[in-house]
């Protein structure tokens, strides 16, 4: 039925891992088109950074506690 | 504990017409395909879990109590959860642009000492018992009267909080984002029916998880923004007392806790510290905490009686840090929120809303979001909303489930089935405490009057039966007489003091001590009466009993239970430890914003 089961830290890392993508990535995007949103300190680039954290942390959790057969 | 947040978010309601003829038209934030495709993802992710987790919710106790195979730190950061829903994140970041940093008694005294009391110790009784509730606690130390009351009580409570839950998210979505009131019901219920009827408690603690790193992912940065805007904690504070010193915000010490608590009057709560203390910190927080099934099943579910020591000390350290993502936004919107002319926008009570201040206290939480997040990032943070709605609504349904199948159904209707009847009846007990929820969201829409009564009901039970529990455990006197009836009077002696004040308000000064004091202190006040009346009368009914023999109390009472030995283990691994230092960082917070 499960040959091996899912950690609940798997699960919470693709969420971040695809998160950050999508905001590092339009992040990315806005920084190179310059079209900057039009919120305050829009000048810090807070989607590079914080989409880049949270890309990093949801990896990090993706490697970590991947399924693997035989493994709780 | 909730009232206070609950009487904030209810001011987001229809009958407010001056400020929602506004928001209709017109919501807070316009949201990117981007947000929309966060949002969507986030649903598409718990209805993967919940359909994965089916499989491993065959028996009994692995539907209600998750296989009892929860680490400490996901036993933990799901009874943290369980109670940090969005009307936690909004009604406090509202009631703290109102009052203050006073808000935050609610996140420290409020919570810390009750959560590390619960797991140091009332956890070994509860789990030693190999209780799967709070009401089955009851039964096995008092019988079957107090179980019964308690059970009933809390089903009803839970089912309707869950309904006043989901109406207040669907109010919420609509004034943030224009949403229609029925689709927000509909896609949240059927989401929140679909992964708990399919996995169960695992399915509800794994989703809480998953939220409550959500919740930090997509607030987190408003505080951190916010922070860099003002020049740090101190420019913060100077900008505040700028504007009380230009009258653009009410005159008053916001960034205190303690200074003004020695008179009701010498503060916006109406509170004393003895309130605070004895009241909040004990009564009502001990009750909460402690007692309510709904956090409590959290903990129960952990693998070993240290994992369940531990996991409400680890829940301790993240709620401490709670006021950062609730608190700070509450601040930071006295000081950094501008108008679209750049002058400072000002917050007023929602009966003072107008075409000059068209927004509320209760709003600023979701301006602060607009103010810092951009295309996706916006899409987090209303995800964040989305999930610790929806983490309420789960925890409400699924302990439920518990208690209606466990506490319910199988001692009064059904007594001896199979265990998959019980998976079964669990399963539908989970859809029908959904639909009851819908009907209540939709009875809360049509008459609001009846939220107010709703979270009073939830609040009378909750205090005495923190009296009851804790002599049941610390007296092994007590008798079932004693707890039936310590339970029941002091339920009566509660309603009867909430209905002596709405019939003569002048009967505050008697039951909250003060002509000063407010509602908050009411509540503080009658939960502080509330407990004392069923201590007194568990301990003068069971005098007049015979107590049971010590040997039936194993498990169940303290001085008469064999605790099991531990292991040994290094101390940086142990709950002693820990709560010695959850222990001083309270103390250290609270010297730092005396």
């Amino acid at each position: 039925m499960h040959s091996a089961r899912i950690s609940i830290w798997f699960f919470i890392g693709v969420l971040l891992a695809v998160y950050g993508a999508m905001i590092l990535g339009y992040g990315i995007f806005s920084l190179a088109s310059g079209e900057t949103a039009s919120v305050a300190l829009a000048n810090l680039h807070a989607p590079v950074w914080w989409g880049a954290l949270l890309a990093a942390l949801g990896l990090f959790y993706l490697v970590k506690f991947r399924p693997r057969a035989g493994k709780k | 504990m909730l009232a206070g947040v609950y009487d904030s978010i209810f001011a987001l309601s229809p009958n407010a017409p001056s400020a929602l003829a506004l928001f209709a038209g017109d919501p807070l934030a316009h949201l990117h395909a981007l947000d929309v495709a966060v949002i969507a993802i986030y649903f598409a992710m718990v209805i993967w879990i919940g359909f994965y987790l089916k499989g491993l919710a065959n028996t009994s106790e692995e539907f209600f109590m998750a296989g009892r195979e929860m680490t400490a730190w996901i036993a933990g950061l799901s009874f943290v959860s369980a109670n940090l829903g969005s009307l936690e994140l909004m009604g406090w970041a509202g009631s703290t642009y109102q009052y203050g940093i006073l808000a935050a008694h609610w996140y420290w005294i409020g919570a810390i000492p009750a959560m590390l009391f619960l797991g140091m110790v009332m956890m070994p009784f509860y789990y030693v018992c190999r209780t799967h509730s709070v009401p089955g606690y009851l039964k096995l130390r008092y019988g079957q009267g107090a179980s019964v009351v308690s059970a009933v009580s809390f089903a009803l409570m839970t089912v309707l909080m869950s309904g006043v839950n989901m109406f207040a998210m669907a109010e919420v979505m609509r004034v943030v984002l224009g949403w229609d009131l029925n689709f927000s019901i509909v896609v949240s219920s059927l989401a929140v029916a679909a992964y708990v009827a399919l996995g169960g408690l695992r399915s509800a603690i794994f989703n809480e998880v998953l939220q409550f790193v959500l919740i930090w992912a997509g607030a987190l940065l408003v505080p951190i923004l916010g922070l860099v805007e003002a020049g740090g904690w101190s420019g913060l504070k100077a900008r505040i007392a700028r504007n009380v010193a230009e009258g653009i915000i009410p005159a008053g010490d916001y960034t205190h806790m303690w200074r003004s608590m020695g008179h009701f009057s010498s503060n916006p709560m109406g509170i004393h510290w003895t309130g605070i203390v004895f009241g909040l910190g004990f009564a009502i927080s001990f009750g909460y905490w402690t007692t309510d099934f709904l956090v409590v099943q959290r903990v129960l579910s952990a693998d070993n009686l240290r994992s369940a020591r531990m996991a409400p000390i680890i829940g301790s350290f993240f709620k401490m840090a709670v006021p950062f993502i609730v608190i700070l936004p509450g601040l930071l919107g006295l000081a950094m929120l501008k108008n679209p002319d750049g002058t400072p926008m000002v917050l007023v009570g929602q009966d003072q809303v107008s075409a000059l201040h068209p927004h509320s206290y209760n709003e600023v939480l979701p301006l602060m979001m607009v103010r810092y997040l951009g295309p996706g990032l916006l899409g987090l943070g209303i995800t964040a909303l989305i999930a610790g709605f929806m983490s309420g609504m789960a925890g409400n349904v699924s302990a439920f489930s518990a208690v209606w199948t466990y506490d319910i159904y199988q001692p009064l209707i059904v007594k001896n089935a199979p265990d998959s009847h019980y998976v079964s009846v669990g399963r539908w007990a989970t859809i029908l405490g959904v639909i009851v929820s819908i009907g209540t969201a939709y009875m809360v829409m049509s008459a609001h009057g009846i939220m107010d009564y709703v979270q009073a009901l939830f609040s009378f039970f909750i205090s005495p039966l923190l009296g009851v529990v804790l002599m049941g455990m610390f007296w092994k006197r007590g008798t079932r007489a004693g707890g039936f009836w310590g339970l029941l009077i002091g339920t009566l002696a509660s309603i009867g003091l909430w209905a002596w004040v709405k019939v003569d308000p002048s009967a505050l000064r008697y039951v909250a001590l003060s002509r000063d004091a407010k509602s908050m202190a009411e509540d503080m006040y009658r939960a502080l009466w509330s407990v004392s009346v069923a201590v007194i009368v568990t301990f003068a009914v069971s005098l007049f009993g015979r107590p049971r023999p010590v040997e039936e109390l194993n498990g169940l009472v303290y001085g008469a239970t064999r605790l099991p030995a531990e292991p040994p283990a290094p101390f940086w691994k142990s709950e002693w430890f820990w709560t010695a230092v959850a222990i001083l960082l309270l103390v250290v917070v609270n010297i730092i914003f005396w």
